[in-house]
């Protein structure tokens, strides 16, 4: 993809110092983990954003704060330019799931077993008011023949189905209400070879189909590279690095996004025998006399670094 | 590669399941061979058999399954036909395995030391103050740091990571010949599969043991194996060392494989095989993947494909290889991929020359 201004593109979502901290008590002992620790990006309208990780450094449950399935600790959201933080009003809620929905990881967990294939997919309608169960039809029907399924599979369970079609339902039911945003946590990680394949191209082709904007949370950094236009990295609920796809693969900055890349096996064998793997230490960074930040190293390249750390980057050394 | 160093040999083993619907035809006359010293990785979509081919090798098939057919030779014994007793023998003790799944294959309510020093102290016959030093050690080699501390500790305590070491710390104790590894780095992240596939490869080089490494990442197959199988509903379509399988596939399924796996550099529309695996109950006639195979031929729905010679480590169950077949190539973008990966080859030849 060519490398545009950013400063032009319409901002779909805008997200500023999220923080989402769980405390729990064990013991009278107060315990807060910060899941998500001053994350800031912003994902442009038409793109797919990528966010890749490792499991537990953040990335599902940045995800959920976006739509609001958390209740972040603080920071901004502004989804369309409107602030969804705050108290939760019906208003609020019509407006964030009329704009977004979620894609979920697990094809089997997160469909009702008690309901038709149209009656998962119908719910969103329903919810929304469609009372005319003849527009709902044909709702269901269009939306399950853009997704590759058929008008019959409607009255079905979703125990009938195989991985990749449930997760085609899943989709469906995601993509029924038109939605802007779509949220797709780890769609395709349950899913077979052969078949990941599959929903990866039908992403892309509703993609441009609905002209929607995906922000696409995984941890399998091949499948991430081929799908997203941009995409940040995160490392124990912080975004250390942003920029565009092939960007951060060519000319990474932070160590950890370099010993992330240098860790995945690649199908080439002859590669595979010399390869060399970048271990990441974070003690490496010494913070105690200045704070690091997210500072724009390149244009549209965005790395989480202290200003000293930066200076070295920019004069051909690492940070 | 002689017959000599030979240490496992399966011959057309076919193993089925007795469920309420019918039999299931799990595997379906599958043959390899496991040489001294290498690595075999056996490569295929879920369901393919793959699990089902180790489980056989290892004897731990569930009750409802059946081997119909075939011997799998170790030691100048056929394990098809051995009994429980004579099993406990090698199971564990020459041939080690490691699961997917690190937890559910340590014991939650033993400490991660007694798991280690139980296989000494039964299968060896250690004292108990040798087996724990040699445990200690074991633990030591396999990368866990303060392994006094460790020993007194329970699964809980441990990353997904550190168990999975434990498990091959446990799988080491006995020194097997042969290690067979179940997707072992599945479950993990891409950091830690990174370290675990550097263990396993350091240990089969310092001990000279052969690995059977069962997988459906093409990326850990380029990284860890010295021959390929790939695996499709039940049968092997095409086997031969990494480069054949890499540089030159021959059968349609392993074209498939590749192309619908993006690589670093890949763009343009992935090529996605199109379906789902047949069902096994009733496998079909011919060649099971004609069915989603664009360039099936009118004899794969009829008449099951033998293996074609392609070279003399290289096979391909396909009947585009056979004389009288028309003349497919490799589809476009996975030759793009091919050539890129000899041009990047020959570069980095070139600037290593320099």
């Amino acid at each position: 993809m060519l490398q545009q201004d950013n400063s032009e593109r319409e901002v779909m979502l805008n997200v500023e110092h999220l923080n989402m901290h769980f405390t729990t008590k064990k013991r009278g002992r107060v315990n807060t983990v910060k899941a998500v620790d001053d994350v800031n990006f912003q994902v442009y309208k038409g793109e797919t954003f990528g966010l890749v990780g490792e499991s537990g450094c953040g990335k599902t449950t940045t995800g959920r704060c976006l739509i609001r399935l958390y209740n972040p600790t603080s920071g901004k959201i502004e989804l369309e330019g409107v602030d969804i933080m705050g108290k939760m009003t019906s208003e609020k809620r019509k407006y964030i799931t009329d704009r977004a929905a979620m894609i979920f990881q697990d094809p089997i967990d997160s469909l009702n077993p008690r309901m038709t294939v149209a009656e998962i997919i119908g719910e969103g309608l329903k919810v929304r008011g469609i009372k005319d169960q003849k527009v709902v039809d044909e709702k269901i029907y269009d939306i399950l023949d853009k997704v590759g399924l058929t008008k019959e599979h409607a009255t079905r369970y979703p125990h009938e189905f195989s991985g990749g079609q449930r997760q085609r339902i899943g989709i469906a039911r995601a993509l029924v209400i038109n939605p802007k945003l779509v949220i797709a946590d780890e769609p395709v990680s349950a899913l077979d070879v052969s078949v990941q394949a599959q929903v990866i191209n039908l992403l892309n082709d509703l993609k441009d189909e609905m002209g929607l904007t995906i922000l696409f949370i995984a941890h399998n950094l091949s499948v991430v590279k081929y799908f997203s236009d941009r995409l940040g990295v995160m490392y124990k609920g912080k975004l250390v690095e942003v920029s565009y796809a092939s960007d951060i693969y060519e000319r990474p900055i932070h160590p950890y996004t370099k010993s992330l890349l240098s860790a995945i096996p690649e199908p080439n064998p002859l590669k595979e025998k010399r390869r060399v793997r970048h271990a990441y230490d974070p003690t490496m960074h010494d913070y105690t006399k200045e704070q690091p930040s997210m500072v724009e190293i390149y244009p549209g390249h965005f790395v989480y670094a202290s200003p000293s750390e930066i200076d070295r980057v920019l004069n051909g050394g690492e940070i | 590669m002689d017959n000599n160093d030979l240490v496992l040999k399966a011959e057309n083993l076919r193993v089925s399941f007795r469920t309420l619907t019918g039999k299931v035809q799990a595997v379906r006359g599958v043959s390899l061979e496991l040489h001294k010293g290498e690595t075999i990785a056996i490569v295929g979509e879920s369901g393919s058999g793959k699990s089902v081919t180790v489980k056989t090798i290892m004897g731990i098939l569930t009750k409802n399954a059946i081997i119909e057919e075939g011997s799998i030779m170790y030691e100048g014994q056929d394990l098809t036909k051995m009994d429980e007793a004579n099993f406990h023998e090698i199971r564990g003790k020459k041939i080690g395995l490691i699961f997917q799944d690190p937890l559910s294959s340590l014991n939650p309510l033993m400490t991660i030391g007694r798991q280690i020093s139980e296989v000494l102290t039964i299968g060896k016959g250690m004292d108990k103050e040798s087996a724990k030093a040699r445990a200690l050690e074991l633990m030591g080699q396999v990368g866990i740091p303060d392994p006094e501390v460790r020993y007194n500790q329970y699964p809980f305590q441990f990353s997904g990571g550190m168990r999975q070491r434990i498990v091959i710390a446990i799988a080491l104790a006995n020194d097997p010949d042969v290690l067979i590894c179940d997707e072992p780095t599945t479950a993990l992240d891409v950091t830690v599969q990174a370290m675990i596939l550097e263990l396993i490869n350091k240990i089969k080089a310092e001990r000279n043991i052969s690995v059977i490494f069962i997988t459906h990442d093409l990326g850990v197959v380029a990284n860890m194996a010295d021959r390929v199988y790939v695996m499709y509903a039940g049968k092997i379509v095409e086997y031969g060392t990494t480069n054949d399988i890499f540089f030159d596939p021959r059968h349609p399924y392993t074209w498939a494989l590749l192309g619908s796996m993006p690589d670093m550099e890949t763009e343009g529309r992935l090529a996605a095989i199109p379906g789902t695996p047949p069902n096994m109950l009733t496998p079909p006639v011919g060649d099971a993947f004609a069915a989603r195979n664009e360039y099936a031929l009118a004899i794969d729905l009829k008449y099951q494909p033998p293996f074609f010679k392609v070279s003399d480590t290289h096979y391909a169950a396909t009947w585009l290889l056979h004389p009288l077949a028309p003349k497919v190539p490799v589809p476009e973008g996975l030759q793009k991929r091919i050539e890129r990966m000899l041009r990047e080859e020959a570069e980095y030849n070139a600037s290593a020359g320099q």
